[in-house]
C-alpha cells in the first residue's frame, strides 16, 4: 500500500483500470449495486489520490458524463440518485459553511430547504391563483431559472430573520433555538391554509412545473439520441445538479479562501480572541448563516421542479439532521468531505439500506430458513418492523456518537480542524 | 366571547397545572446535567420516552397478576424511573464520558454527541418494542379507579380568576407605571401601590363578570390527574431535600459550581455526575410513567415534544437552577393551555390550537433573548 | 461492517442476475407506524390473491409473486418508494395506498411510467379526478362519504351543534370539509372547526368543547388520534355523539379508545365482512393462514389484487408473454371482476361504478359495530379535460 503511494506511475494505473473495470461491469449490470459502488469507489480514489490531474478530469469526466448516464438509461435509479445526492451535497456544503467554518451549530437547516421549495412550489402551480389578484399561474416553466435566484434571494432572507435573534445566543442555545425555528417553519408551512391559503397547508402543492427541455431533448437528438420527456428529464436533471454543485463548489472553494472565511474560522476558533482582533461577530455570523441558508434555497426550487410536490413533512427535523451528519460524517470544514459525506449518507439512506430491506423482504416472502447446523431460523418468522430503511434515525445516530468519540475531525479532514479537535484541554 | 374565556380559565389552568408538573420533571433532568457538565442533554427526551415505554409494559404485563392499580402504578413508576436511570447512565459511561475524557475543548463535539444518543435511542426503542410485539405503539390500560371523575367546588375557580386578573392587572399597572416613568419622569410607584391598584381593579371586574365568576365554572379533575400532581409533589420534595440536605447533594452542588476544586476535596467528578444522570433519568422516567398514564398513548418518538417544552421550561425557570426548573414547567404549561385554547377563540378560527408548539418556541427565543438568566437565576459571565 | 456491506451488495447483486417469468404485484401501505393495522390488512389481502393465483400462473410459464411495500403513511416516503417501484421492470401493478395524501404524490410518478395503480382505500375524489389512464380505485370516495355521513348524523341522530376535528392531511380534512358542507346545508350548526396533529394531549380542543358545547363531534382522520381523543373527551365529560371516516374502521380504534368507543359512529367505504355473502369462504381462508380475522380494508385489497391478476391472466394465456405495463393499465380499467365485495367495474376515470357507503354503529365497544344504514352510490362525474 505505502509502496503503492510512493509511485505515481503504478498508482494512476491502478486507479485507472479500477475505474474501467468497474465502468464495465456497471453498464452490464445497472441494477445492482455492488458494481455502482465500486465505480463510486474508482471515482473517488481518483479525485482524492495524488495522480496527475488530467487523469482526473478524465476519469471524472468519463464516470460522471458517461458511464452513470448510459446505465441510468437502463436503469432510471441511478439518475434518482445521483440528483439526490447533489442536491445533498450542495447542501451540505452551505452547511458546511455555516457548521464546518463558522461554527454555528444550525438544527433547522431544512427550514430553508423549505423556503426554496415553496418559492417555486406556490409560484410554478396554480396555488398562487389563491391568494394573488391575477390569475396567472401556474408560471411557465422558464421562470423556473428565474426563480432559483429568487429562492436564493428569499432563503437568504429569511436566513437574516431567523438569525438576527438566534446569532445572538451562544453555541448550544443557538442550536436549540434553529431547532425551534426550523420547527416554525414547517408548522408555518401546515397551517397557512387558512385565513389565506398560501401553502395548501399539510395536502401539499402538486402538481409544479418543470423547466422546459424541448431543447434539450433536440440537442440529444442532435447526437443520435431519442428520447421520450419522460426519460429525458431525469438526464436533464442529473445534469443541471452536476452544473450547479460546479458552481456551488467554487462559490466554496472562493468564501473558504476570502476574507470572510478566515473571519469564520477565527470566530470557530475563539469568539473572544477574534473580537479582540475587530473582526465584527454579529454580522460575519449572519453572514454566515444567510450564505447556508441561500445554497439550500436554490436546491430547494431544484428539489420542488424535480419532485412536482411539495408537502411540509419534507422538511422535519431529520432532513436537518441528515444534512448535518452529512458534513460531520465527511468532516466540518472539509469541502471534499461535505460532498463525500452527502454521497455516502444519501446512497446509504436511499438505496443501500432500502435494498437491504427488499432483500430481507424477499428472503421472508420465500420463507427461507438459515440453517448453521446449531442454529435454524425461519426467515418467514421475521417481524416485519426489522427492515433497516426504517431506522435511519439509528444509523444517523451511531453515526454522529461514533464520528464524534473516534473520529471528530471526519473521513477528510480540514488540515486546520485536525490540530482543533485533538487540542488537550 | 370574554364570558367564555372567563369561564374557561380555571379548567384550563388546571390542565396546564397537570401538564405542567410534568414538564417540570422532565426540566429538573436537563437541568441538573447542565449545572454540572454545561451540556444540554439532548437525549434527555429519549430517556423519558424510555420510561414512558417501561412503564406502558409494566402495566400491560402485570394487569393480570396485581389486581391494585395503585400498587400497579406504584411498581410501573418504580420500574420506568429504574429504567430511565440505567439508560440515562449508560448514556453518560458510553457516550459523554469517552469525550470528557479526551478533553476536547470544541463545544459542538459533546452537543452533537448528545443529538446523536437521541436520535439512536428513539430507533433502538422501536427495534426493540418491533421485535417484541411487531408493533411499537403501547397503550395505557385503563382503570375505573384513576378514571373516576371528581367535581372540584366553586370557590377553587373564583379565586383562581381573581388571582389570575390580579396578576393581569398588575403587569398592566407595572407596564402602565413604567410608561409614566419613562415618558413624564414621574417616580417609580410603589409595591404595594400597585398591588393595590391591581386588586381594586380586579374587585370591579369580579362585580361587573359576577354572572360569569359566580357561576357554575365546572372544574372537574380525574383520580390519574391527582396522582399526577401528588407523585410530582412528593418527587420534587424529594429531590430538594437530597439537594440540599444529604452528602450527595452537596457534592453536586460543589461539582456544579467546580469540579476540579470539588476533585481537590476528595470528591470523585466521574461518580457524582453518574449520580446526576441517575437522578435525573429516575425523575424523568417517572415523568414519562405519568405523562402515560394521562394521555393513554406512548411511542419511541413521544419524547421530541414534550422533550423540547421541557428545555424551554428549564430555561425560562433559568437553567442549571432547580426551583427554577419545576416554577418554568408549570408556568410553560399554563401558558402552552392557555395558548392552545384561547388561541383559537381570539383568532377566530384563523391560528388554532396547532400554533401552541410555536408559542414555546417564541417564550424561549424571547427569554434567551432578553432575559438569558430565566426567571429566577443569576447572570453568569463567560468562562474564559 | 464493510464486509457485511459487501456480502449484502454481492447477494443482491446475485439476486439481480437470476431472474425468470417473474411477474410481481407490489402493494404499499403503511406497515409500520400508528397506522400499521390498516395497512398489514392491506399486504395480507393482496397476499392471499396472489398466493392463491400463483399455481395457476405457474402453468402459464411465469412465478406470480408479491412484492409489500411499507409507504409509513408518509408522502415523501411514499414518493421514494414509488420511485423504487418504477425502475424495477418486474413490478407490473401497484396495489395501494392506504393514505390519500400519499397516494396522490405517489401517483404522478406511477403515472410517468404508466404503471397501474388500483387502490382498496384511498377516498380522496382527487385520486381519480386527475383522469390518469393507470390510477383506479375499489372504494367509494370523500365526496359522498362525507355527506353521507353528515345526512345520517343530522337527521337520524338529530346533531344540531357540531363540532369539527380533522388530523390536517388530505384525506382527514378532506372528508372533514366535505362533511361540514353537508351538514351546514341540512341546517346544523357547525361550531368549531380545528385542524390538529397533536397525538397525545388533546385537552386543548377538549376545553374548546367544553366552551362550545357541541351535540355532535366529528373526526376526519384515522383511528389512532381518534382514540385517543374520544377516550379523552369522555375522560372530561363531553358527552357529545362521536363520528368518524373509514380511517377508524379498524379494530385498533376500539382497543385504544376502550369502553370510551361505546356509542361511536364511522362511515367506511368498506363494509365488514358479514354484509358479503361471498367473502366468507375468503375470511376463512384468511383466518386459517395469517391466524387473525381479515377486516374491512383485507377483502377490498383481496379484490384489487384480484382484479389485476385477472387482467393479468387473461393477457399472458392470449399473447402468452408477459404484458408491458402501458398494456395493463389499459386493460385493468377494463377488466370486470365478480368479487367478493360485488361486482367490480371501473368508469372512465378509474372510480367503481357503483360503490356502497356504510354507517356503522359501535354499540358495545366491540369491533366491528353493526351496520346501520347501507348507501350504494355511483361515483360522481368529473369533467376530465383530456384524457393524459
Amino acid at each position: 500500500m505505502k509502496k503503492l503511494r510512493e509511485n505515481p506511475l503504478l498508482l494512476s494505473a491502478v486507479i485507472a483500470i479500477v475505474a474501467l473495470v468497474a465502468s464495465f461491469w456497471l453498464l452490464n449490470n445497472p441494477r445492482s449495486t455492488l458494481p455502482f459502488l465500486l465505480t463510486l469507489g474508482a471515482l473517488l480514489a481518483a479525485l482524492l489520490q495524488p495522480i496527475p490531474k488530467w487523469l482526473k478530469v478524465l476519469i471524472g469526466g468519463a464516470i460522471l458524463l458517461l458511464v452513470i448516464p448510459a446505465a441510468g438509461f437502463k436503469n432510471s435509479f441511478l439518475f434518482e440518485l445521483g440528483i439526490q445526492t447533489g442536491i445533498y451535497a450542495a447542501m451540505a456544503l452551505g452547511l458546511n459553511v455555516v457548521v464546518g467554518l463558522a461554527g454555528l451549530l444550525d438544527l433547522g437547516y431544512a427550514a430553508f430547504f423549505a423556503v426554496g421549495a415553496y418559492t417555486w412550489a406556490i409560484f410554478g402551480s396554480p396555488q398562487a391563483n389563491e391568494f394573488m389578484p391575477w390569475k396567472i399561474f401556474p408560471l411557465p416553466g422558464e421562470y423556473f431559472y428565474l426563480f432559483m435566484l429568487i429562492a436564493v434571494v428569499v432563503a437568504a432572507i429569511t436566513g437574516v430573520v431567523i438569525g438576527s435573534p438566534a446569532l445572538r445566543l451562544k453555541g448550544d442555545y443557538l442550536a436549540i433555538v434553529t431547532l425551534g425555528l426550523g420547527e416554525v417553519v414547517r408548522v408555518l408551512a401546515n397551517n397557512l391554509d387558512q385565513p389565506i391559503n398560501f401553502t395548501n397547508g399539510p395536502q401539499g402543492i402538486t402538481p409544479i412545473q418543470r423547466p422546459p427541455i424541448d431543447w434539450f431533448i433536440a440537442l440529444l437528438e442532435k447526437f443520435g439520441l431519442q428520447l421520450s420527456r419522460a426519460e429525458a428529464y431525469p438526464l436533464f436533471f442529473y445534469l443541471l445538479v452536476l452544473v450547479i454543485i460546479g458552481i456551488v463548489t467554487l462559490v466554496n472553494i472562493r468564501l473558504d479562501r476570502s476574507r470572510f472565511g478566515r473571519a469564520w474560522i477565527a470566530i470557530r476558533e475563539d469568539e473572544t480572541a477574534a473580537r479582540a482582533m475587530g473582526i465584527p461577530l454579529f454580522p460575519t455570523k449572519l453572514l454566515a448563516f444567510a450564505t447556508g441558508a441561500s445554497f439550500s434555497g436554490a436546491m430547494g426550487a431544484l428539489f420542488a421542479a424535480k419532485q412536482l410536490y411539495v408537502s411540509p413533512e419534507s422538511f422535519t427535523l431529520i432532513q436537518s439532521i441528515m444534512i448535518l451528519v452529512m458534513v460531520i460524517l465527511g468532516g466540518m470544514g472539509s469541502i471534499p468531505g461535505a460532498i463525500l459525506g452527502a454521497a455516502t449518507v444519501t446512497i446509504l439512506n436511499v438505496d443501500l439500506l432500502k435494498s437491504a430491506s427488499d432483500y430481507l423482504n424477499d428472503l421472508r416472502n420465500a420463507g427461507f430458513t438459515l440453517d448453521l447446523g446449531f442454529f435454524k431460523y425461519n426467515f418467514a418468522n421475521l417481524p416485519n418492523q426489522l427492515e433497516p430503511a426504517k431506522y435511519e434515525r439509528m444509523v444517523f445516530g451511531l453515526i454522529m456518537i461514533l464520528m464524534m468519540i473516534y473520529r471528530p475531525e471526519g473521513i477528510i479532514p480540514e488540515r486546520r480542524h485536525v490540530l482543533e479537535m485533538k487540542e488537550e484541554s | 366571547m370574554l364570558e367564555i374565556l372567563i369561564q374557561l380559565l380555571p379548567s384550563v389552568l388546571l390542565e396546564g397545572l397537570i401538564l405542567g408538573f410534568v414538564y417540570a420533571m422532565i426540566a429538573l433532568g436537563y437541568t441538573m446535567v447542565y449545572g454540572v457538565l454545561e451540556l444540554i442533554n439532548f437525549a434527555h427526551s429519549e430517556i423519558f420516552m424510555a420510561g414512558a415505554v417501561a412503564g406502558a409494559e409494566t402495566f400491560i404485563l402485570l394487569k393480570g397478576v396485581i389486581a391494585n392499580p395503585f400498587l400497579l402504578l406504584a411498581l410501573a413508576l418504580l420500574i420506568g424511573g429504574t429504567v430511565a436511570a440505567v439508560v440515562a447512565i449508560l448514556v453518560e459511561r458510553l457516550a459523554y464520558r469517552p469525550l470528557r475524557k479526551r478533553g476536547t475543548t470544541n463545544r459542538l463535539v459533546p452537543l452533537i454527541t448528545a443529538i446523536g444518543v437521541s436520535f439512536f435511542l428513539q430507533d433502538l426503542v422501536r427495534l426493540i418494542e418491533g421485535l417484541w410485539h411487531n408493533a411499537f405503539y403501547r397503550r395505557y390500560p385503563s382503570f375505573a379507579v384513576f378514571e373516576a371523575t371528581y367535581n372540584l367546588p366553586n370557590w377553587i375557580g373564583v379565586i383562581t380568576i381573581a388571582l389570575t386578573v390580579w396578576v393581569g392587572f398588575w403587569v398592566l399597572a407595572y407596564f402602565g407605571d413604567w410608561l409614566l416613568r419613562r415618558f413624564k419622569n414621574r417616580a417609580p410607584a410603589k409595591g404595594r401601590t400597585l398591588s393595590l391598584v391591581a386588586a381594586g381593579l380586579t374587585l370591579v371586574f369580579l362585580f361587573l363578570y359576577r354572572h360569569v365568576v359566580f357561576a357554575d365554572l365546572g372544574m372537574t379533575i380525574q383520580m390519574k390527574s391527582i396522582l399526577v400532581i401528588v407523585v410530582s409533589l412528593a418527587m420534587l420534595y424529594g429531590l430538594n431535600w437530597l439537594v440540599h440536605k444529604t452528602k450527595l447533594g452537596i457534592a453536586i452542588r460543589a461539582v456544579a459550581q467546580d469540579a476540579q476544586t470539588a476533585s481537590l476535596m476528595g470528591i470523585d467528578p466521574d461518580v457524582i455526575v453518574s449520580r446526576t444522570f441517575l437522578i435525573g433519568g429516575f425523575l424523568g422516567g417517572v415523568a414519562g410513567v405519568l405523562f402515560g398514564l394521562l394521555y393513554t398513548l406512548v411511542h419511541p418518538y413521544v419524547g421530541f415534544i414534550p422533550g423540547i417544552k421541557a428545555f424551554t421550561a428549564a430555561v425560562l425557570g433559568g437553567i442549571g437552577n432547580i426551583t427554577g426548573a419545576a416554577v418554568g414547567g408549570l408556568v410553560l404549561g399554563m401558558l402552552e393551555m392557555l395558548g392552545g385554547t384561547y388561541l383559537t377563540f381570539l383568532t377566530n378560527g384563523a391560528m388554532g390550537t396547532e400554533y401552541k408548539d410555536i408559542l414555546a418556541f417564541m417564550i424561549l427565543i424571547f427569554i434567551l433573548l432578553f432575559r438569558p438568566q430565566g426567571i429566577i437565576g443569576q447572570q453568569l459571565g463567560e468562562k474564559v | 461492517m464493510k464486509k457485511v456491506l459487501l456480502a449484502l451488495a454481492l447477494a443482491l447483486g446475485a439476486s439481480a442476475l437470476a431472474q425468470g417469468n417473474v411477474i410481481k404485484i407490489a402493494t404499499v401501505s403503511p406497515l409500520s407506524g400508528e397506522q400499521a393495522a390498516l395497512g398489514e390488512m392491506i399486504k395480507l389481502g393482496a397476499q392471499l390473491a396472489v398466493e392463491e393465483a400463483q399455481p395457476e400462473f405457474e402453468k402459464l410459464g411465469f412465478k406470480l409473486e408479491l412484492a409489500p411495500q411499507d409507504d409509513q403513511a408518509n408522502p415523501d416516503v411514499g414518493v421514494a418508494v414509488a420511485r423504487r417501484l418504477v425502475t424495477d421492470p418486474e413490478i407490473v401493478a401497484i396495489v395501494g395506498h392506504l393514505n390519500t395524501g400519499v397516494a396522490i404524490p405517489s401517483s404522478e410518478v406511477y403515472k410517468d411510467y404508466q404503471l397501474a395503480m388500483v387502490s382498496p382505500a384511498n377516498t380522496g375524489p382527487a385520486v381519480t379526478d386527475r383522469c390518469y389512464l393507470n390510477v383506479n380505485r375499489l372504494v367509494g370516495r370523500d365526496d359522498v362519504q362525507g355527506p353521507a355521513g353528515a345526512e345520517f348524523a343530522v337527521k337520524e341522530l338529530g346533531a344540531k351543534r357540531i363540532f369539527i376535528v380533522h388530523d390536517k392531511t388530505t384525506y382527514g380534512q378532506g372528508v372533514a370539509e366535505q362533511f361540514k358542507k353537508k351538514a351546514e346545508e341540512l341546517g346544523a350548526q357547525v361550531v368549531g372547526f380545528v385542524g390538529t396533529e397533536e397525538k397525545a394531549n388533546f385537552q386543548a380542543l377538549i376545553l374548546q368543547m367544553k366552551a362550545k358545547k357541541p351535540d355532535f363531534v366529528y373526526f376526519g382522520g384515522i383511528y389512532h388520534q381518534a382514540g385517543v381523543l374520544l377516550k379523552q373527551m369522555r375522560e372530561r365529560g363531553i358527552k357529545a355523539t362521536f363520528m368518524g371516516p373509514d380511517g377508524l374502521d379498524s379494530s385498533k380504534f376500539v382497543e385504544i379508545a376502550g369502553e370510551a368507543a361505546k356509542g361511536a359512529y364511522y362511515t367506511t367505504v368498506a363494509g365488514p365482512i358479514e354484509k358479503y355473502p361471498k367473502a366468507k369462504a375468503m375470511a376463512e381462508k384468511f383466518e386459517k393462514k395469517f391466524g387473525k380475522k381479515p377486516e374491512s380494508f383485507a377483502i377490498y385489497a383481496y379484490d384489487s389484487a384480484n382484479v389485476v391478476i385477472k387482467a393479468l391472466k387473461d393477457f399472458v394465456a392470449y399473447a402468452k408473454r408477459a404484458p408491458t405495463r402501458a398494456e395493463l393499465s389499459m386493460l385493468i380499467r377494463q377488466t370486470t371482476l365478480e368479487g367478493v365485495t360485488g361486482y367490480v367495474a371501473f368508469d372512465y376515470k378509474g372510480d367503481r361504478k357503483k360503490a356502497d357507503y356504510f354507517v356503522v354503529h359501535l354499540k358495545e365497544a366491540k369491533y366491528p359495530g353493526e351496520v346501520v344504514k347501507v348507501i350504494s352510490f355511483p361515483a360522481p362525474a368529473t369533467k376530465c379535460e383530456a384524457i393524459k
